[in-house]
């Protein structure tokens, strides 16, 4: 590893200056010294994930199915959503035409699976962002301030960890409505609170250690010791997190759509699903109409899975052991 | 006594909850937008006139002041008064309605609980104890992949093959319709519909447990303890049992009480996959209807019970573990 | 006969890099009521070695050479026969009292188990045995019915001891007894395990890092560095005229008060200790060596006699004796 020289203080630009072993262009000030240390510090992770095998399979599995959502409009025609342009045969098993069979009004199954993938994933995807940003918050000014702030958040947090999500999200959607935004800000609702509570347990433990305590006897504001110091070490557990939480908003957006709480307007896996059963697929043993978006399901949750799991196993030493 | 205090803390708790339980309830129907007489109208299917709706509100004690409402609300819910159906049993008292399906789900949810804890549990224990095993990998596998899938496909799943294909079981509901069983065949008729969806709803956790169980147990069979057992000279079984499980056991414990509120949520989809007539069918159907008084009670009930088997958890947990109960 | 005898004992545990050398032909002999200490830095074998000694290594280790313990040799018996044998001839006080005790059973039973396994007791009689073991190392009967947790640092250290004293073994092995405790509680500790070994004449094997802990209580002393023991001998002579430089640094790192010597002595030993998949050629310690020669990283020194009953193996101490050799040969001089 390349020796860092001792740099001058302050934040001035000076002339660069060949390295102790001969290196060109040394970074000199701190801020250019810390992004080189983050940049390396993403290259080593990815070459210990690389070797992850559950960490690998999981992220070709996420790379196909963004593949498949991003290429929709370009692998089939979302005219094949439409209900009043359908002509194929009416709940027909795979055939070559259609490969996944046909619905009740004779659409494609195929078709309608591959553009539900994108409601399903984005709705996860901004349920999560939506979560991640109150729990992390509110996490993060727990952990720091302490005392009666933390108690309180806390208060509340356990409050809505008692209540059993399904319930909360029936309640609200009753009242709210069904669209794509409210099912995000409903599963946002229902899942910041074990993320705060993560986010808070990783604050405490870095809020212990010497060098916040170092930091501001220098005399750094909250802020910074917020940002610069607390934020990158609780990063990678709010990362981690993130993934295992975005399994677990497509799962509940599904479980949504199906008990008919769903965007009625947007097809999506779990809408999918709702209309075969209500239409009986299941006593027409209309099999493929019900099996292909399940099975699509759990192939994503169990690749987000897998990559939390292999992002957790890097993070925590003691767990590699295992 | 430190065990008594913690008693008495822990209840006190539950009471704060409850409260906020009870105001969040309140809150969220009365503070609808729009006129509260014209939504339970509307979904009652009725038009009222002007003055028709002046007289529902007054019935209603919707026109007293917010506060005066409240106390009347946890008045009410105290004895047991949750108002009544609008639109699924018209007329009939949500508390009567609940008393009748509260039965088939206890059982569903009672039995799945304890057969997913214990598969659960004891799968995780031997694959810890054999850690690489061909049972550990398969079972590890087994695991996430029922992890990632909704309870209620995999009820689906179920229904199709064993149900509808292969005419093992029934379709669904509570008991044959077109058969009327007494005694022992009615007994086995139970059991017959109750088969799949407890199976789905078992399976649905099982893997968390085992999952949670095994890692547990390979904590523990980390620490020096264990060697001290060992060194001991006690034989593998006992170091396994006596020692390693029973600290192992402790985050199980805590799993099973943070995971009701999912089991509960699984009742509600695997109940309404296979027809059956519990709470969780119930509230499906009150979900589809709006009707409120009924969602109302559901979200109430169904709060209260995770509450409860929390409770029952840290009770249990503090008898499991010397350490809690100090402080 | 001595009560325990250990032969070029070879340990390498399995790990995902391939096999890692822990210990590295290891001979130790202890007699009835002899103390032994062993001692060294982190990762130089010690605490392996105990493990080694009643088979406590984790699966797939490697462990090869004669341990014989009473005679009867411990690599080959049965399992019945080792569990029989575990705690009733040889019993182990670990170290971090803390994690060493189950948290959730009192510290009465966990004692009591040990008498209970080897059915040396009834049920009743194990309890008294247990309340008079509680006494011998210190502490009040009614700390039976105590978890762990409610005990301070020393105290469990205490019931770690009473637990080794439960089958009234002939040999302990102390790993580490007093690393995790405060200064003064160490000294009630060592001056514990001085009187019990002193009253049940026992044989002990004490391992530790801290030499001038050693001297309280040793017999012999053995220094371990890099899975080998480079220098035994009498306790008085290693400490205080160690022959094998790495000791010479060793017991200058923990000077004792009032002892002349240490006044302006430098104590620290530059670098680290080696990894055992990375061992330096010829003699492992030479790159830290205050004073190596050209032949030290060329030659593997074995055990040489310094005096009968003490050696070191450190090429100096060779040279030294053959010099003293050679100014007896006849013909050589006057």
């Amino acid at each position: 590893m390349a020796r860092i020289p001792a740099v001058p203080t302050g934040t001035e630009p000076g002339p660069e200056f060949r390295g102790s072993l001969g290196e060109d262009r040394v970074p000199h000030t701190p801020r250019a010294i810390t992004w080189k240390r983050r940049r390396r510090a993403v290259t080593q992770f990815w070459s210990i994930y690389r070797k992850n095998g559950m960490g690998m399979a999981g992220l070709y599995i996420l790379v196909i199915f963004g593949a498949i959502a991003l290429l929709a409009p370009v692998i089939s025609s979302s005219r094949g959503l439409d209900p009043t342009l359908a002509n194929g045969p009416i709940l027909a098993g795979p055939s070559l035409k259609y490969p996944l069979g046909t619905d009740d009004l004779g659409r494609s199954v195929l078709t309608m699976t591959i553009w539900g993938s994108r409601i399903s994933l984005m709705v996860g995807l901004m349920a999560t962002v939506l979560t991640m940003i109150i729990g992390a918050s509110v996490g993060i000014v727990a952990g720091y301030r302490g005392r009666w702030v933390d108690a309180l958040l806390m208060r509340i947090t356990d409050w809505f960890l008692v209540i059993p999500w399904l319930a909360l999200a029936i309640v609200l959607a009753s009242i709210l409505g069904q669209s794509l935004f409210i099912i995000v800000v409903v599963i946002a609702v229902t899942s910041w609170p074990s993320t705060a509570r993560v986010v808070r347990a990783q604050v405490l433990s870095v809020k212990q250690r010497p060098f916040v305590e170092r930091a501001r006897a220098l005399g750094a504001s909250d802020w910074h010791l917020v940002t610069r110091h607390v934020l990158p070490n609780v990063f990678p557990v709010i990362f981690a997190n993130t993934i295992l939480v975005v399994a677990i908003a497509i799962l509940s957006e599904t479980t949504l759509s199906f008990l008919g709480l769903g965007d009625p307007l947007h097809v999506s896996w779990g809408t999918i699903l709702e209309f075969a059963y209500d239409a009986g697929a299941t006593s027409l043993g209309a099999w493929w109409w019900l099996v292909a978006p399940g099975v699509c399901i759990v192939l994503v949750v169990l690749a987000f899975t897998m990559c939390g799991y292999a992002f957790d196993e890097i993070l925590n030493p003691r767990i590699r052991e295992r | 006594m430190k065990t008594r205090t913690y008693l008495l803390q822990k209840i006190g708790q539950v009471v704060l909850t409850m409260f906020f339980i009870l105001l969040f309830n309140f809150l969220l129907f009365r503070v609808l937008p729009g006129n509260p007489a014209v939504l339970l109208a509307r979904a009652a299917g009725a038009r009222l006139t002007k003055a028709d709706q002046l007289q529902l509100i007054r019935d209603l004690g919707l026109d007293k002041p917010l506060i005066g409402q409240f106390f009347t609300y946890i008045g009410d819910t105290l004895r047991g008064n949750l108002g009544k159906s609008t639109i699924v049993y018209p007329g009939q008292s949500v508390t009567s309605i609940f008393s009748e399906f509260l039965r088939p789900t206890l059982i569903l949810v009672g039995i799945s609980t304890i057969l997913s804890t214990i598969f659960g549990v004891l799968m995780g224990i031997h694959a810890g104890w054999r850690r690489g095993s061909r049972f550990d990998l398969s079972s590890m596998g087994f695991s996430l992949v029922l992890y990632a899938m909704p309870e209620w496909w995999l009820g689906i799943l179920l229904l199709i093959f064993f149900a509808v294909t292969l005419g093992l079981f029934p379709t669904g509901g509570l008991v044959s319709v077109t058969q009327n069983y007494t005694g022992f065949g009615h007994f086995v008729d139970l059991l017959n519909h109750l088969f799949l969806p407890c199976l789905t709803l078992t399976l649905a956790f099982l893997g968390e447990y085992y999952l949670l169980m095994r890692s547990s147990l390979l904590d523990v069979l980390g620490e020096e303890y264990i060697t001290l057992a060992r060194a001991k000279g006690l034989r593998e079984k006992l170091v396994l049992w006596r020692h390693a499980v029973r600290n192992a056991l402790l985050p199980t414990v805590t799993l099973v009480a943070l995971n009701f509120g999912y089991v509960l949520a699984g009742a509600i989809t695997v109940e309404t996959v296979y027809s059956y007539p519990g709470l969780g069918k119930l509230t499906f159907d009150a979900l589809s209807a709006k009707d409120f008084p009924l969602l109302q009670g559901m979200f109430l009930f169904f709060s209260l019970a995770v509450i409860i088997a929390n409770l029952i958890a840290d009770l249990l947990y503090a008898y499991l573990d010397p350490r809690v109960r100090e402080a | 006969m001595s009560l325990l005898s250990v032969r070029d004992l070879f340990v390498n545990y399995r790990t995902q890099g391939g096999p890692v050398p822990a210990v590295r032909g290891v001979d130790i002999e202890i007699g009835k009521g002899e103390v032994l200490g062993l001692a060294g830095e982190s990762g130089c074998g010690k605490s392996t070695i105990a493990g080694a000694l009643l088979r406590l290594l984790p699966t797939g280790t490697e462990v090869t050479g004669s341990i014989l313990l009473n005679g009867e040799d411990v690599l080959g018996m049965k399992p019945g026969r080792l569990r029989a044998v575990r705690w009733t001839e040889t019993s182990i006080v670990f170290q971090g009292a803390m994690h060493a005790l189950n948290p959730v059973q009192r510290v009465g039973e966990q004692i009591e188990e040990a008498i209970l396994i080897h059915q040396q007791a009834g049920d009743r009689e194990a309890r008294l045995r247990v309340g008079s073991l509680l006494e011998h190392v210190g502490l009040p009967q009614r700390r039976i019915r105590d978890y762990p947790h409610e005990l301070s640092g020393g105290q469990r250290q205490r019931v770690m001891i009473a637990m080794a004293l439960a089958c009234n073994p002939s040999l302990i092995i102390a790993d580490e007894p007093t690393t995790a405790l405060d200064v003064m509680v160490q000294a009630q500790v060592l001056k514990l395990l001085k009187e019990l070994q002193r009253e049940f004449g026992l044989a002990m094997l004490f391992i530790t890092h801290d030499l001038s802990v050693l001297i309280e209580v040793c017999d012999r002393l053995a220094v371990m560095y890099a899975g080998r023991i480079v220098e035994e001998g009498p306790a008085q002579s290693v400490f205080y005229e160690s022959a094998h430089p790495y000791t010479r640094a060793l017991s200058a790192a923990f000077p004792a008060i009032g002892e002349g010597r240490f006044r302006r002595a430098p104590s620290g030993l530059p670098g680290d200790p080696p990894y055992p998949q990375d061992l330096p050629d010829g003699c492992t310690f030479h790159p830290r060596c205050p004073v190596a020669f050209e032949a030290c990283p060329h030659i593997d020194p074995r055990l040489f006699d310094v005096t009968p009953g003490w050696r070191a193996a450190c090429l100096l101490v060779d040279s030294a004796k053959s010099e003293l050799e050679g100014a007896r040969t006849p013909g050589s001089g006057p």
